[in-house]
């Protein structure tokens, strides 16, 4: 019986998917730091969420449940869903989110490698549609809050939506650089002028520019371990990076820098880690620069002229849309063929 | 745009590059993908090249290698002496087989063959007598003889490809209108791990490599040759560049360590640059691919007169003593395993080739061929059973490894779910079956083994196709022919017709005649048929009746009984033809039996044919013959 090869050497998908959540470290003690420790039950509660949502449908789908739980896919949708939330959410909004996105996005597509849409980015989408008012209320970093939080505050806050006593929601929160871009601008002021408020840091968002940097290196580790290739992240940066400064250059003070871009809202996350996802995304070297440039482009243009904030969860999604389109249209050169 | 991408890959390339390793191989150039599997070379190389002794008895399959099978030219207790042609080639793509060592033919019949299926096939047994004489060689002064004639004299040589691939060496020679060779390659990659025969026997015989070289290139008329050798083979590249100094237009490159390099086309590629279209052969694009060992034999060929009788084969892994053994073909492969040591106890199975291409011996009762390469005792701490497979995630590791840039990702997806169509215009077969997907592959898909079922479902269904359309073609043609016919006996009438105007006496005659005799025909028909009708009518009422009764006292009724009952009369008779009928087919009976016995007697089985006319026979045989000739013919592209 011809069964070779006799011997193979890959991680198994279970170390390849433990390899993003360890890279996804650095980011997540940076957000700590920036945000303090409700970003770990938001971790918590979305892990498991997506754990039993996970076992449950397979159990109704009479499927074996314990391979798919060890492959620790529901884990990593989990945690990049959880971290693209708002810190401070509350608690059921991280629970539904993380049910939609492995329930509706990917089980009900056939699990694993079936999914045609990105699961974290699905359910982002489905909150920010049906909570927006949830979904844009970002705690400000504990640095320059009126009224930081403490770790059990802000458990408390999370579960029963309680503030201690003459704390006022407002004192909490504050606009992302983002949005606090958009409606600036809308209410006639100069970027210039604008990147004075305190919020805006040396590129981004004071603190949350920190946490991006982060997730730049657990991209980079990424990348050095071989689970991602270079085409995504490279070609997303880059074609943010020049559309934006395209823009920049031409009206400086209606645009923000190219720096700003990158290192505001969810660039390098999306950069490393959502559009990297290889199910929802493209399989051909050149499919996933045109991919990831589109999702650049698009998040862009969200940003700018749309109505949300950032526009990462929408640009992944109608890029995922075009994948088949992109994967039929760019197969590479097969070898002896001409072009 | 593509070359900005083109750059930016290569740039990214060097920067995360991890076959910094291969540093001297620089002049080369580089094939998409590859895999870097363990070597394990070092078992079987640290022992010279050791000769195998003469076993009891030599096994030889006629089948060999690559195309027909030759013709056997020895009967049963024939005495054959070492060299001796035991099997001539027939038809072009064919190796002839010789007795390997001096003994007597103990038998020819089926047995089973070292091959993936497990079938057995034609083979022809020898005891030696122990003697090992070789019959009188004669040497060949290659240097002042016709090219044709020593490509000719190549075809009874039995040498063929024995890189694994074992192909007829003449027919690479033959020049049949292709462009002229202008580079013999010499594939000494030798990239799949645990072989070694090739690294062993350039350690050794370089010297005679080369001299094999210097006539492959004459035969060729290649202006220049190029040894690639993997760098994992540095003995055997020292011992290749000093030997090849004698050559003028020699050069031995050494090529990355990089499975699968020593494919012919990537071995090309790497050494020249130059990608063979794919749906051209090399020789049209002036190059020629050989072996180290079939260089080698071309030598002993030329030089001594002898044919291919023995080949260097590499026993390694699960056993004793790893190493390579020069064996006579048609040794039993227990025979050879022992030599090594033996197997250790925890061995599965035995391997044939390595462990990316091989395959699983279906028995290790088999014997050494000219494709026996490497024989690999299996362990499960060897070669592990792979993991049940995971769903695939498209991380296009594979695509990546591929060293034929295929998307295998998606070739698989489109073998899973049928879409052999789709997956032929994904260029499924370029496909090389290498194995490197299924090495890469995280989710432990055995991805080749998609690829080896939807190629052959697609050969399949493409030779129903060819079928049918035969098939149509002739039925067509078949109604062609009865309206040509059905048109020509109209003629005919018309013909006749119109001469019997000028008789009218006779036709009037005939004509009165005619409708007579129809009608007579007609009422006894007709009558037929009311009879038929009658006795229809009988047997339905009788029927009926049956049923009332069977209904009223089902209970108490046998069923037995119910259709032994008497009936009215037209039952009766139909009994009658019943008995009679059963008489009748008693009788046949009896006669078929007789005859059978006679027949038995005679000693001639029955036939079915035995009552047609010889000339129908002679055709039946003639179109038997034809069957059984196309048949070889799908069976012989099969192994193509």
């Amino acid at each position: 019986m011809n069964r070779s090869p006799y011997i193979t050497d890959a991680p198994t998908v279970s170390v390849i998917m433990l390899k993003v959540l360890i890279a996804l470290v650095p980011g997540i003690i940076a957000y700590l730091w920036v945000y303090g420790a409700g970003v770990l039950v938001s971790l918590s509660l979305a892990t498991i969420t997506a754990l039993v949502t996970e076992a449950a449908i397979l159990k109704i789908r009479q499927r074996p449940i314990a391979p798919s739980l060890a492959d620790l896919s529901a884990v990593v949708t989990a945690w990049l869903l959880a971290l693209a939330l708002p810190p401070l959410a509350p608690w059921w909004l991280v629970v539904v989110g993380t049910f939609f996105a492995i329930a509706i996005a990917k089980q009900l597509y056939g699990g694993l490698g079936y999914n045609p849409f990105n699961p974290a980015m699905v359910g982002y989408a489905v909150l920010l549609i049906s909570f927006p008012v949830i979904m844009t209320k970002w705690p400000a970093p504990l640095t320059l809050a009126d009224a930081p939080l403490n770790a059990l505050d802000q458990v408390k806050l999370i579960f029963s939506n309680s503030l201690p006593a003459g704390v006022q929601l407002d004192a909490v929160t504050s606009a992302t650089p983002l949005d606090y871009l958009k409606t600036q601008l809308m209410l006639k002021h100069e970027v210039t002028d604008i990147a004075q408020a305190p919020i805006f840091g040396q590129f981004g968002a004071t603190g949350g520019e920190i946490v991006t940097g982060s997730y730049l290196l657990g991209g980079l580790y990424l990348m050095q371990q071989r689970i991602i290739s270079w085409h995504l992240p490279t070609a997303f940066i880059g074609a943010l990076a020049f559309i934006s400064l395209i823009f920049n250059i031409i009206d400086p003070a209606h645009f923000a820098n190219p720096a700003f871009h990158l290192m505001s809202g969810a660039t390098m996350l999306c950069a490393f880690f959502i559009i990297t996802d290889p199910v929802s995304g493209p399989t051909t070297p050149r499919g996933k620069l045109y991919f990831a440039a589109g999702v650049a482009v698009l998040t862009y243009l969200i940003r700018v002229y749309g109505g949300y904030p950032d526009g990462v969860a929408f640009a992944v999604l109608i890029m995922n849309m075009c994948v088949p389109l992109i994967d039929a249209y760019t197969q590479p050169r097969v070898f002896g063929h001409k072009h | 745009m593509n070359s900005i991408i083109q750059f930016a890959s290569k740039l990214m390339k060097g920067l995360t590059s991890d076959h910094a390793s291969s540093g001297n191989a620089s002049d080369v150039y580089k094939f998409h993908g590859g895999v870097h599997p363990d070597g394990h070379k070092h078992e079987s190389t640290t022992r010279p090249i050791s000769q195998l002794a003469i076993p009891e008895t030599l096994t030889l399959p006629l089948r060999q290698h690559v195309g027909y099978i030759p013709k056997i030219k020895v009967n049963i207790g024939d005495y054959v002496l070492k060299g001796e042609m035991i099997a001539e080639a027939e038809g072009t793509v064919s190796a002839a087989i010789h007795a390997p060592t001096s003994g007597t033919i103990a038998a020819i019949d089926e047995a089973v063959i070292p091959h993936p299926s497990g079938l057995p096939d034609m083979c022809v047994t020898i005891t030696p007598d122990g003697k090992d004489q070789w019959k009188p060689l004669t040497p060949i002064d290659w240097k002042n003889t016709a090219l044709d004639e020593l490509i000719t004299s190549l075809r009874s040589s039995g040498i063929v490809g024995l890189g694994g691939a074992t192909f007829p060496t003449h027919i690479k020679l033959r020049k049949d209108g292709a462009s002229a060779i202008h580079t013999l390659i010499i594939n000494a990659a030798e990239c799949e791990p645990y072989i070694t025969c090739d690294d062993m026997l350039m350690r050794e015989r370089a010297d005679e490599i080369i001299k094999g070289v210097e006539i492959a290139q004459h035969l060729l008329g290649a202006a220049k040759v190029m040894i690639g050798i993997e760098d994992n083979k540095p003995d055997a590249t020292n011992a290749m560049t000093s030997a090849s100094q004698v050559l003028a237009n020699a050069t031995v490159k050494t090529v990355p360590t990089l499975y699968p390099s020593g494919d012919a086309r990537r071995l090309i590629h790497l050494l020249l640059g130059v990608e063979v279209p794919h749906h051209k052969r090399s020789t049209e694009v002036g190059i020629q691919v050989f072996n180290v060992a079939t260089v080698l034999a071309i030598y002993r060929y030329f030089t001594f007169g002898e044919p291919s009788v023995s080949r260097v084969v590499t026993v390694t892994g699960n056993v004793e003593t790893p190493q390579n053994f020069e064996v006579l073909l048609g040794t039993p492969m227990p025979f050879l395993i022992a030599a090594a040591g033996g197997a250790k106890t925890d061995t599965t199975h035995f391997v044939m080739g390595g462990p990316m291409m091989g395959f699983d011996l279906p028995s290790i009762d088999v014997p050494v061929t000219k494709a026996a390469n490497c024989i690999i005792a299996a362990s499960p701490s060897l070669f592990a059973p792979p993991p049940p497979a995971m769903p695939c995630i498209r991380c296009t590791r594979c695509a990546d490894a591929c060293p034929v840039n295929l998307q295998p990702q998606e070739l698989y997806w489109f073998a899973k779910s049928d879409n052999l169509e789709k997956a032929r215009d994904y260029h499924l077969f370029d496909c090389i079956e290498c194995g490197c997907c299924t090495y890469v592959c995280p989710s432990n898909i055995p991805l080749v083994q998609y690829y080896r079922y939807a190629k052959s479902e697609i050969i399949a269904a493409d030779k129903a196709q060819e079928a049918a359309d035969l098939a149509r073609e002739r039925n067509d043609f078949r109604l062609a022919r009865i309206e040509r016919e059905k048109l020509e006996r109209a003629q005919k009438h018309a013909e006749r017709a119109a001469g019997a105007k000028n008789d009218s006496a006779k036709a009037e005659k005939t004509d009165k005649e005619r409708p007579a005799s129809s009608t007579e025909a007609d009422d006894a028909k007709k009558a037929a048929i009311a009879a038929a009708i009658e006795r229809a009518k009988a047997l339905k009422l009788a029927a009926s009746q049956t049923n009332a009764t069977k209904t009223s006292s089902e209970e108490n009724l046998e069923p037995a009984l119910t259709e032994n009952k008497p009936e009215p009369s037209a039952p009766i008779s139909d009994e009658q033809a019943k008995k009679d009928k059963q008489a009748l087919i008693a009788a046949a009976i009896e006669r078929a039996k007789a005859q059978k016995l006679a027949a038995a007697q005679a000693g001639v089985a029955p036939k079915n044919t035995d009552n047609l006319s010889p000339k129908v026979k002679a055709k039946i045989t003639e179109i038997e013959t034809i069957r059984a000739k196309v048949k070889q013919m799908v069976e012989n592209k099969d192994t193509d």
